[in-house]
């Protein structure tokens, strides 16, 4: 990292003693980047072992890395924390504004600690901290009308990032998300209530610095060389001109699409729910996060007359992607468009994770049809495969919890099965619910082996589509999700958006360092990924993860996937062979100090 | 010689707020970042309702250049000005005279930073939002 670059400087924040400090921290970003590597060190060092999420112990960790302001499509911010949802590590990415916003602002990562005795809100900007009151902001009941807010009370326009929860967060629905910069999210694994349990509403970060470059006419020579190839791949296409909802036909021609609980893996009405469908009839804006050529953020115009008052129409702007499709819409069976767009941006007001949400929703519908749950538990509502407006009322419940089992169903899918059965069809992965691929074997392996659980850690489901026809062998499986997730945490602390991981090779990578005045060559890099992957797993392991207790939902071997039915003694054995190849390596590790 | 030239904002409503033009104007100097941009790109009231890009229009007659106390800020040939490094003192009036809030600040060295018309920026919009053009007489 070069001298004058400010990305080593961490910024703590105490919000017990509403204190700040900034410490250089040169050390961890010269072993690990940034982004990843530097926020699970910070996480690491921070966290006491086996701290409660919700308590003020828990800390959560923003990082950025050396591409973001330097490089286009370097526009993601990596969060860690430990997950409510499954008491292990909690790992999120967002766009928007944010990583520019923090970079810029002169950071390289945000630690914060403790926790408010009253609703704050926390403005950054260059050397100044402010906390301020949030407690006519706390109950509020929709994320847009607390950015609203934000926007025009704070300063930075153009130049910042508001990151804020909504009432899911503050009442600790534990898969609560972070909603920033309006359609982009801290989505997964529980953030929203992590701020929520620090009585933290909102984080404004404003940064428009600038980052000193060693060798000028070489950084626009690379910078060139990245822009034109982000402009020419059709790979980037894809996500610029459907957007991820692209996805959803091709993967339902494929017997891919998770639909009803995963009963099924394709969806009759899935051209209802196509990018293709959404483009043609609803498609009202497209956006982009910040120094990203892209635009894959969709947004929806939902135009909506008012039942009382003639020629009154709300036109409300909805973001749709590929995963919350999927988990609001085929998972949920719901075929009606307009349905699903009210349901998504329910999600939206209240900051809620989609997938988490839609995945608790199926396994609510199946345990009520089988009885397990009753209308004694949803008060009344009768969730039922299509119809979006109990599916609405659900929502609302289960962020207010006035009974023990939305109470419940607030803390997970995994923990309401447990509590009411139903653990064969409750589609978690290490506590986490599954992402939308029934692609086949590398798919679920990856959900389950990655450290956040996630279709991004490893791509299984890309394994899977190359695959199909194909007889897989164990072992090829096992290193490419190993490999895959490896070379991501480089990415990840860079902070490289994984869209662009196409763009970004091990060669590019480090041709971009070099204008920055830092030589790392390709072995450098595949060997901090490596380091990264298995600190994050060494975390994992220390509060309690362990490899032996990961489960496969039987239902994942019920409904056939394109690579045909899953065999369970197949997934078993890829499993062990992924553990013991990871405890192998993490002894060579470990006695490597 | 060439005819002035100046930066247009042909179409605002493809804006999709990537901020590649942000980052180009500060490229210029060969850095990351946007301290010494002289364009600007913000949501008007979330992003939803689309976006703004402010940058100089170059006017006939800069108000900007009228308020400079030091004549630091020369008109230029076609409209717009030149900023005058030397003479600048650094009291920001003319951040205050345009409407469109298109004379930036550079807070690094307390200097205004006004657009150059230069089209660089415009290379790396990839929505033909913003175009550089000759100047109509």
């Amino acid at each position: 990292m070069p001298v004058k670059d400010p990305l080593s400087r961490v910024l703590y924040i105490d919000l017990t003693l509403k204190r700040f400090w900034v410490e250089d921290r040169r050390d961890l970003f010269d072993k690990y980047l940034g982004g990843t590597g530097v926020a699970v060190s910070l996480l690491r060092e921070e966290l006491p072992r086996g701290a409660d999420p919700l308590s003020p112990d828990n800390v959560v960790v923003f990082s950025v890395g050396p591409f973001n302001g330097v490089y286009p499509m370097a526009s993601k911010t990596v969060a860690v924390f430990k997950s409510p949802l499954n008491s292990n590590l909690g790992e999120s990415h967002a766009g928007g504004r944010s990583s520019v916003a923090i970079r810029l602002a002169g950071y390289g990562a945000i630690v914060i600690k403790g926790a408010s005795d009253a609703p704050v809100w926390v403005s950054i900007q260059d050397n100044r901290v402010q906390f301020r009151d949030a407690r006519a902001l706390w109950g509020v009941r929709s994320t847009h009308t607390v950015g609203r807010v934000l926007r025009e009370v704070e300063g930075g326009h153009g130049f910042r990032s508001i990151m804020r929860i909504g009432r899911a967060g503050e009442k600790m629905v534990r898969y609560a998300c972070v909603v920033v910069d309006t359609f982009r999210h801290f989505g997964r694994l529980g953030l929203g209530a992590v701020f929520g349990s620090k009585k933290l509403k909102a984080l404004v970060v404003i940064g428009k610095h600038s980052i000193p470059v060693v060798d000028k006419p070489a950084y626009r020579r690379v910078y060139d060389k990245i822009f034109k190839s982000i402009m020419e791949t059709p790979a980037t296409r894809k996500y610029h001109e459907l957007g991820t909802s692209e996805n959803v036909l091709p993967l339902n021609a494929l017997g891919a699409l998770p639909t009803m609980n995963l009963k099924q893996a394709r969806f009759n009405c899935a051209e209802e729910i196509s990018g293709e469908h959404l483009a043609a009839k609803f498609l009202g804006r497209r956006v982009s996060c910040a120094h990203c050529p892209v635009a894959c953020i969709h947004l929806a115009a939902l135009r909506e007359p008012y039942d009382r008052e003639p020629y009154f129409y709300k036109t409300t702007f909805v973001p749709y992607d590929y995963e919350p499709i999927y988990s609001l819409g085929s998972m949920l069976g719901v075929c009606s468009t307009t349905g699903l767009l009210k349901l998504l941006d329910k999600v939206e007001a209240l900051g809620l994770d989609a997938m988490s949400t839609g995945v608790a929703l199926a396994w609510t519908t199946e345990a009520f049809e089988r009885g397990l749950i009753t209308e004694n538990d949803t008060m009344g509502v009768k969730p039922t495969w299509g119809d979006y407006e109990n599916y609405l009322k659900i929502i609302e419940l289960l962020v207010d919890q006035p009974n023990e089992f939305y109470a419940t169903l607030a803390r997970g899918t995994e923990y309401a099965a447990k509590v009411y059965g139903g653990e064969d069809f409750a589609l978690t992965y290490g506590g986490n619910e599954m992402p939308g691929y029934h692609t086949g074997p590398a798919a679920h392996l990856g959900f389950a082996t990655g450290a956040r659980h996630s279709h991004l850690d490893s791509a299984g489901y890309s394994y899977d589509q190359k695959t199909v026809g194909k007889t897989i062998k164990v072992e090829d499986m096992v290193d490419y999700l190993i490999n895959e997730e490896r070379w991501r945490q480089v990415l990840t602390s860079l902070v490289i958006c994984l869209f662009a991981r196409g763009i970004y090779t091990p060669q590019v990578v480090v041709e971009g360092f070099r204008p920055l005045g830092v030589e790392l060559s390709e072995s450098d890099l595949l060997r901090i990924g490596r380091e990264i992957h298995l600190l994050k797993l060494k975390f994992k392991l220390d509060e309690g993860f362990n490899f032996s207790q990961l489960r496969f939902p039987k239902r994942i071997f019920e409904t056939s996937t394109p690579h045909g039915r899953l065999d369970p003694s197949f997934m078993d054995t890829a499993l062990k062979l992924y553990q013991s190849k990871i405890e192998e390596d993490l002894q060579k590790f470990s006695s490597a100090g | 010689m060439a005819k002035p030239r100046r930066l247009s904002v042909v179409d605002v409503d493809l804006c999709v707020g990537c901020m590649m033009c942000v980052f180009a104007c500060s490229r210029r100097f060969g850095d990351g970042g946007v301290a010494r941009s002289a364009i600007k790109v913000a949501s008007i009231g979330g992003i939803e309702r689309g976006f703004t890009v402010i940058v100089c229009r170059a006017c006939p007659d800069p108000p900007c250049a009228s308020v400079c106390p030091t004549d630091a800020l020369n008109r230029r040939d076609g409209g717009g000005v030149v900023l005058n490094h030397r003479k600048c003192i650094g009291c920001g009036n003319c951040v205050k005279a345009c409407p469109y809030g298109a004379v930036m600040w550079d807070e690094e060295a307390n200097k205004p930073i006004v657009c150059m018309y230069c089209g660089y920026c415009a290379q790396y919009c990839p929505y033909g939002v913003i175009e550089i053009e000759e100047v109509k007489n």
